[in-house]
């Protein structure tokens, strides 16, 4: 008995030396190449917000489940709406200790600041690990009840007095606006605010009419009655989500994705671009990552290697289209 | 009485052995992190957030709340010491702290400071148990329109902040703003003000780079030039007899304290607001009542104790909203935020009723975490004091390399290292022409806050400036902010008149 | 100083006129409907600095401020040679972190500073130079996670990393 202990501490000893790092833990020979020093995991957003906070939790899914010899270090380049960002790893061409966090900035930003010089085409896609989906809110005080309520409210109200808050003009929030009234022929007030959660928050206090928020920067207002989500941007129901009908099903087919990848810098070695792919199929594969995004509303989506860079191009394009009909860019 | 036997709950969870080494463990590293020039709260809780994944969810909380606690306390040690302010929330703390340690008055500034930190902590932390749910409902009534009218609240309780020279002080104030409008205008989401298109602009002009570069390398270089080198920082020596009395003194810094414990805690409860506006309005409200306010500035313990205790209330109130509505009411409490989502957590009015134990766990933890916070800190003393008594030339050079470290750390960017010591070198330059310069770092914090909600407003109202004066709150707030503004114009005016009149 | 007191007003109020071009890259005017532009806020400020610049200048025609009253230089040599000692020393510093990193850097300026300026003895001046860049270390790379930069010297961490993380 008292052997055993012993085996055990020594067990418990080795098991903590393997959680230091200082042994490589998995033994997955996909991946013949190793970080030497710790990975600067980029986001492209500011500290607190919501593709701040996905970064974050994956950095503790690997941490937790200890998939990586030596750590990601979260660096948030949010400026410039990931400008900052873009620019850091078109700089680090070749160095594969860098990779970034992905949102749809990776298309717009460089749509509207072609000074950058940045080409997204040029870094090497990692991973595509979920889809996040929008829809549209209210304040559960209002009589709105469904889409049709919604449009009939907007145009009673006049465009100058209906408010639509959102992100920061340009980003996914008003895209999604200017989306929804092409469709049914509305016309509302956008008001930017910094972060998806002050919008979430905006609603609640009654500050604006709607919103189109993420399912997960709303949930928790949801689950407490005090918002009403009416539709969502899906060609199919959110799991978390029942009883929401997608826009597809009332007759307009307006759906937006907000796409949460990892991308590395261009010309990386070939066997480091496998170890981040094996990296995040492990991430993507961990019970903790499934569960969020039931939960929360995210859609499966694993993409890699050229079908994910195929994917970038093709909603980049979108993008442009989206943009320039707005008179965004030319 | 429910809430008695929830909170008797809650004490049972902190208490428990685990709980109780992670706050004493948050605390200490929480009064170094905060003591450090460049990191506060929000890069500690940023940075040690993922560690807190191998413990249960109520654990990591405590420890990250503990260590909340903790660089609240900590900022103001590098404030005092050094001049510096460690975060924005101790900036306040530095307009008398650095006096009073330059006066040998060190041991006394860090004991007011620790006790005042108690106080508004263990206030706000009763507040909070008491009136959680209306006071997060009262915080969702704050639109743009209120924000901003807070703001100004902010801005009118200090406009006497700089010297005599007016000119100077508006050209700091103006100055301060600009820099704060570098970067991206989230209105159009256009980059601007992006010079010599370098990319490190793209993220503006942190708070930090300015307030370091002057207060820290600035601050040196005047230093070193005025006293030719021979600089000694301070000669207080500390004993227990000195804290004893330094203590037994404070009895006359209640009111001070009381009223910054309150109005800090509100301040804190609001969105957007946090500590930094919370601490500043504490500074301008004590001066403003006290009978001797030319006394400020040179050196007043209730220049300490206020800011301080309002800074620690406030980082309590900023918990309420996020645990109640999910609404970080500052950028430490946005992190928490992200760090409750991962642990499954749904911050939110459901907390309440889903999580007891969690919520009741960290309450009752605070209040340990605040005792303990302040038995380490004034146990710590000492050691810092030593550092004090160091010759200036081994001193100047370890400050240097914090700074330099320091001002890299929070964005990793070579490129605000540099913006920093041009910082220095310029706020050197214009201090020996007496430019007021604690002007320009307060408009560089609030000066984002402001425009945004000021376009927000605009943009909701259709470009009416009406909004802020139809809406009930902003507009008690925005007539009480323009008294406050209109008082020292007269007064400034009268003695502009006064002068031109005996030439 | 009476001298510096002007060139320091003009010099900003240059700088000022600079902002207020730079601003003008976004629409500085009132958009209807919607409040100031994106420029306006910046361009404003600038032009407000730019007033306080020109006041500054008035008084200092006047006399009015003490700097423009006062005969004392505004540095005389030996506060020229201090400050150009410190901000030369840091901007040598600075610059070699770019180079060599931080924990090279560190020991080099504590010894040039603490041994040249400070003319400290060896047994104060080592432990000091020893011991900060390994706090440092401690405290950034392996309790915080946060990298500082290394210049050339990288590679020479990679065991570090591979013992400590």
């Amino acid at each position: 008995m008292k052997h055993l202990g012993k085996t055990a501490a020594m067990a418990a000893g080795l098991a903590m030396a393997a959680g230091a790092g200082t042994v490589a833990v998995s033994s997955d020979a996909a991946a013949a190449w190793k970080p030497k020093k710790p990975v600067e995991f980029v986001i492209m957003a500011g500290k607190g917000g919501g593709a701040d906070r996905l970064a974050r939790f994956i950095q503790g899914i690997i941490k937790k489940n200890k998939l990586a010899a030596l750590p990601l270090v979260p660096i948030n380049k949010g400026g410039g709406s990931g400008a900052e960002a873009l620019r850091y790893l078109k700089d680090k061409q070749g160095d594969p200790h860098v990779i970034m966090a992905t949102l749809n900035s990776y298309y717009t930003t460089p749509l509207r600041n072609p000074g950058l010089g940045v080409d997204i085409s040029k870094f090497t896609p990692i991973a595509r690990l979920a889809e996040d989906t929008f829809q549209l809110w209210v304040h559960s005080d209002t009589k709105i009840m469904s889409v049709k309520d919604y449009v009939a409210a907007v145009k009673k109200a006049g465009p100058k007095n209906w408010k639509m808050g959102g992100t920061g003009k340009g980003q996914e929030d008003s895209l999604v606006t200017a989306m929804l009234e092409g469709a049914y022929g509305i016309k509302v007030t956008y008001v930017p605010f910094k972060g998806g959660g002050t919008v979430a928050k905006q609603l609640i206090g009654k500050h604006i009419d709607s919103t189109v928020n993420n399912p997960s920067e709303q949930i928790g207002f949801w689950k407490a009655g005090k918002s009403r989500a009416l539709a969502t941007f899906t060609p199919k129901r959110l799991k978390a989500f029942p009883d929401v009908p997608t826009f597809a099903e009332l007759g307009q087919n307006l759906s937006y994705f907000m796409q949460r990848s990892v991308v590395a810098p261009g010309g990386i070695p070939a066997d480091a671009e496998a170890y981040y792919v094996d990296l995040f199929d492990k991430v993507y594969k961990s019970e903790d990552w499934q569960n969020y995004l039931t939960s929360k509303g995210l859609l499966p989506g694993w993409l890699t290697g050229k079908a994910l860079q195929d994917y970038f191009v093709k909603e980049r394009e979108a993008h442009r289209k989206l943009l320039m009909s707005m008179g965004e860019i030319k | 009485m429910e809430i008695l036997g929830l909170l008797l709950e809650g004490f049972a969870v902190a208490l428990e052995p685990i709980n109780l080494a992670l706050i004493v463990a948050g605390c200490i590293a929480g009064l170094f992190i905060g003591a450090m020039p460049g990191l506060g709260s929000v890069n500690g809780v940023a940075i040690l957030l993922p560690m807190t994944f191998l413990v249960p969810p109520t654990s990591a909380i405590i420890f990250l709340g503990s260590l909340y606690y903790g660089a609240m306390y900590g900022g103001a040690i590098s404030s005092i010491m050094l001049g510096i302010p460690g975060a924005s929330t101790a900036v306040a703390t530095t307009f008398d702290g650095r006096p009073m340690a330059l006066q040998g008055k060190a041991d006394r500034a860090l004991v007011a400071a620790a006790t005042a930190s108690f106080v508004g902590g263990t206030i706000s932390v009763v507040l909070f148990t008491l009136f959680a749910p209306p006071l997060a409902d009262f915080a969702l009534a704050f639109g743009p329109p209120e924000e901003f009218a807070l703001l100004m609240l902010a801005f009118a309780t200090f406009i006497g902040l700089g010297g005599d020279d007016i000119p100077k002080t508006f050209f700091s104030i103006f100055i301060g703003l600009m820099f704060s409008a570098v970067g991206l205008d989230i209105v159009s989401g256009n980059p601007r003000l992006i010079f010599f298109d370098l990319p490190g602009f793209y993220h503006g002009i942190n708070f930090l780079v300015l307030a370091i570069g002057i207060y820290g390398i600035g601050e040196i270089l005047w230093t070193v030039e005025t006293t030719r080198g021979e600089m000694v920082v301070s000669r207080a020596a500390v004993t227990i007899r000195g804290v004893v009395r330094a203590l037994a003194d404070l009895r006359h810094n209640i009111r001070s304290m009381l009223m910054g414990s309150f109005l800090g805690y509100f301040v804190g409860i609001l969105p957007a607001a946090g500590a930094t506006p919370g601490s500043l309005m504490a500074y301008g409200v004590a001066r403003t009542m006290s009978k001797n306010p030319e006394t400020y500035g040179k050196g007043n313990v209730d220049g300490v104790v206020a800011p301080e205790s309002a800074n620690n209330a406030a980082s309590t109130g900023s918990m309420l909203p996020m645990l109640t509505l999910g609404i970080p009411g500052s950028p430490t409490t946005a992190i928490l935020l992200g760090g409750m989502v991962i642990w499954g957590l749904e911050p939110g009015p459901m907390l309440f009723i889903e999580h007891k134990e969690f919520v009741w766990g960290l309450i009752a933890s605070l209040y340990a975490a605040n005792l303990f916070a302040l038995l380490i800190n004034i146990a710590f003393i000492p050691a810092f004091l030593m550092v004090l008594r160091m010759p200036f030339t081994v001193l100047a050079p370890v400050i240097f390399i914090l700074c330099v470290v320091g001002g890299y750390a929070p964005t990793q960017d070579m490129h605000d290292v540099w913006l920093m010591l041009i910082f220095g070198v310029m706020g050197y330059l214009m201090r020996k022409l007496d430019y007021p310069l604690a002007p320009a770092v307060l408009a560089i914090v609030l000066g984002p806050l402001a425009e945004a909600s000021v376009r927000q407003s605009l943009i909701m109202a259709h470009g009416s400036f009406g909004i802020f004066f139809e809406r009930p709150i902003s507009a008690i707030i925005m007539a009480i902010a323009i008294g406050l503004f209109a008082w020292p114009l007269i007064m400034v005016v009268r003695r502009l008149v006064g002068p031109a009149r005996a030439d | 100083m009476r001298r510096a007191e002007l060139v320091m007003a003009l010099v900003m109020a240059a700088f000022s006129l600079y902002i207020m071009w730079k601003s003008t890259e976004l629409p500085v005017g009132w958009i209807e409907g919607e409040g100031p532009g994106g420029g306006a806020f910046p361009f404003w400020l600038a032009a407000g600095m730019l007033v306080c610049c020109g006041w500054i200048v008035l008084r200092w025609a006047r006399r009015q401020s003490p700097p423009s009253r006062s005969e004392e230089p505004y540095m005389d040599r030996t506060a020229l040679r201090v400050f150009a000692i410190g901000a030369g020393s840091l901007l040598a510093m600075i610059g070699l972190i770019h180079i060599v990193g931080v924990y090279v850097v560190i020991p080099l300026y504590l010894i040039f500073y603490m041994r040249g300026i400070g003319h400290h003895a060896w047994s104060v001046t080592a432990p000091l130079a020893l011991a900060m860049p390994v706090a440092a270390f401690l405290f950034f790379e392996i309790a915080l996670k946060i990298t500082l930069p290394k210049g050339y010297t990288e590679p020479a961490f990679y065991p570090l990393y591979e013992m400590l993380l």
